[in-house]
């Protein structure tokens, strides 16, 4: 009983947090749905741990809860390798910022320059 | 002008500042009406002011990209200035400009051409992991290029417009993937690649690293940055 009320305040927690955070507008709506849908499936688990023993037992595995834990860490990998992909797009696209700025900045240097240019042969 | 074609000198800068006025100045004085490009990449010191005394064009990037990086940008402001010719030059001195006309009449029929230290000319030797690097790099370009490639690292390169507008949209920025993987994607896509034999010179600057740890990760990266070139489409 002890144990249920430790994993079920804990799961109630994480989506107050998740929910506070997409109220303040602090997390992409994509992500916020994500973290959303997985606390739907780990709040009813948090409260009744044995609801997956059936599942675990077809698949061979002993317990409900190593199940959980194994499906826990290969959603956390996927989670890290989306991430990393998510960032790699993201320098590619401060890359192309960087590189618009810098020919920007050389064509206004370029400008600056042949109209200083104009107005010294004038006067 | 290089041999009636509108030519840009593309030289990619980090923190060159004690050599780069060298550089600038001696192609301007050997090449004269070719334009000179110097992308400061995200240099520290006055490198872009330099470069701009010395009489060449600049492009400061914000931040450090790398060589790729900077070769993009180097790429896509020839295309859009409507160049026939760009060329790449280090920016620490040992690439001699008097090479340029060289590079520029094999263009005529090649699209991509690369000046090779190790191909007759010049006095420049590797030993240890390095070696088998870039042995194990010019055997395989080689095969994929069709055409016999002694230098695949070498920054001494000219493209023509077909290049150039490849090279302005796609061109990797990781750690050799400006010279390694550019190689493969160009022989890939039916691009002629030759290389003619060019003299490097003792860098004016700077100093190449000797540690033989160094030298194996070196080994290790380029084998990686092959292997992922070759696999990827």
């Amino acid at each position: 009983m002890k144990l249920t009320l430790v994993t079920g305040l804990t799961g109630l927690l994480l989506l107050g947090t998740i929910v506070e955070l997409l109220r303040r507008r602090q997390l992409r709506e994509k992500y916020g749905m994500l973290w959303l849908a997985v606390l739907v499936v780990v709040i009813p688990l948090s409260l009744f741990p044995r609801l997956l023993d059936n599942v675990a037992e077809l698949l061979g595995v002993a317990s409900g809860v190593s199940l959980v834990l194994f499906l826990g860490i290969v959603f956390l990998l996927l989670v890290c390798v989306h991430l990393s992909w998510e960032v790699s797009a993201l320098e590619e696209e401060t890359r192309t910022l960087a590189e618009d700025f810098a020919l920007l900045r050389a064509q206004i240097d370029a400008d600056r320059a042949a109209r200083d240019e104009l107005v010294s042969t004038d006067g | 002008m290089v041999n009636g074609k509108r030519t840009l000198i593309i030289i990619p800068a980090l923190n060159e500042s004690g050599s780069i006025a060298d550089v600038v100045g001696e192609v301007r004085g050997e090449l004269p009406g070719v334009d000179v490009l110097v992308v400061d990449d995200g240099s520290t010191d006055r490198t872009a002011a330099v470069a701009v005394a010395a009489g060449a064009l600049v492009a400061k990037l914000p931040y450090n990209l790398g060589v790729g990086g900077a070769m993009r940008l180097g790429y896509r402001y020839a295309r859009d200035h409507d160049y026939d010719v760009a060329i790449q030059i280090d920016a620490d001195g040992q690439h001699d400009p008097r090479y340029v006309p060289k590079l520029v009449d094999l263009l005529d029929d090649n699209d991509l051409v690369i000046g090779a230290r190790f191909a007759g000319e010049g006095d420049y030797t590797v030993r240890g992991p390095r070696r088998w690097a870039m042995v194990m790099l010019s055997a395989v370009l080689s095969r994929v290029a069709h055409t016999k490639l002694t230098d695949t690292t070498s920054g001494f390169r000219a493209a023509n417009r077909r290049v150039i507008d490849m090279f302005a949209t796609w061109y990797p920025a990781e750690y050799l993937g400006d010279t390694v993987e550019t190689l493969v994607h160009t022989a890939r896509r039916g691009y002629r690649i030759r290389q003619v034999p060019v003299a490097m010179r003792k860098r004016m600057a700077g100093t190449p690293s000797h540690s033989p740890a160094r030298a194996m990760i070196y080994l290790g990266r380029a084998f990686a940055v092959l292997t992922l070139a070759l696999i990827r489409r």
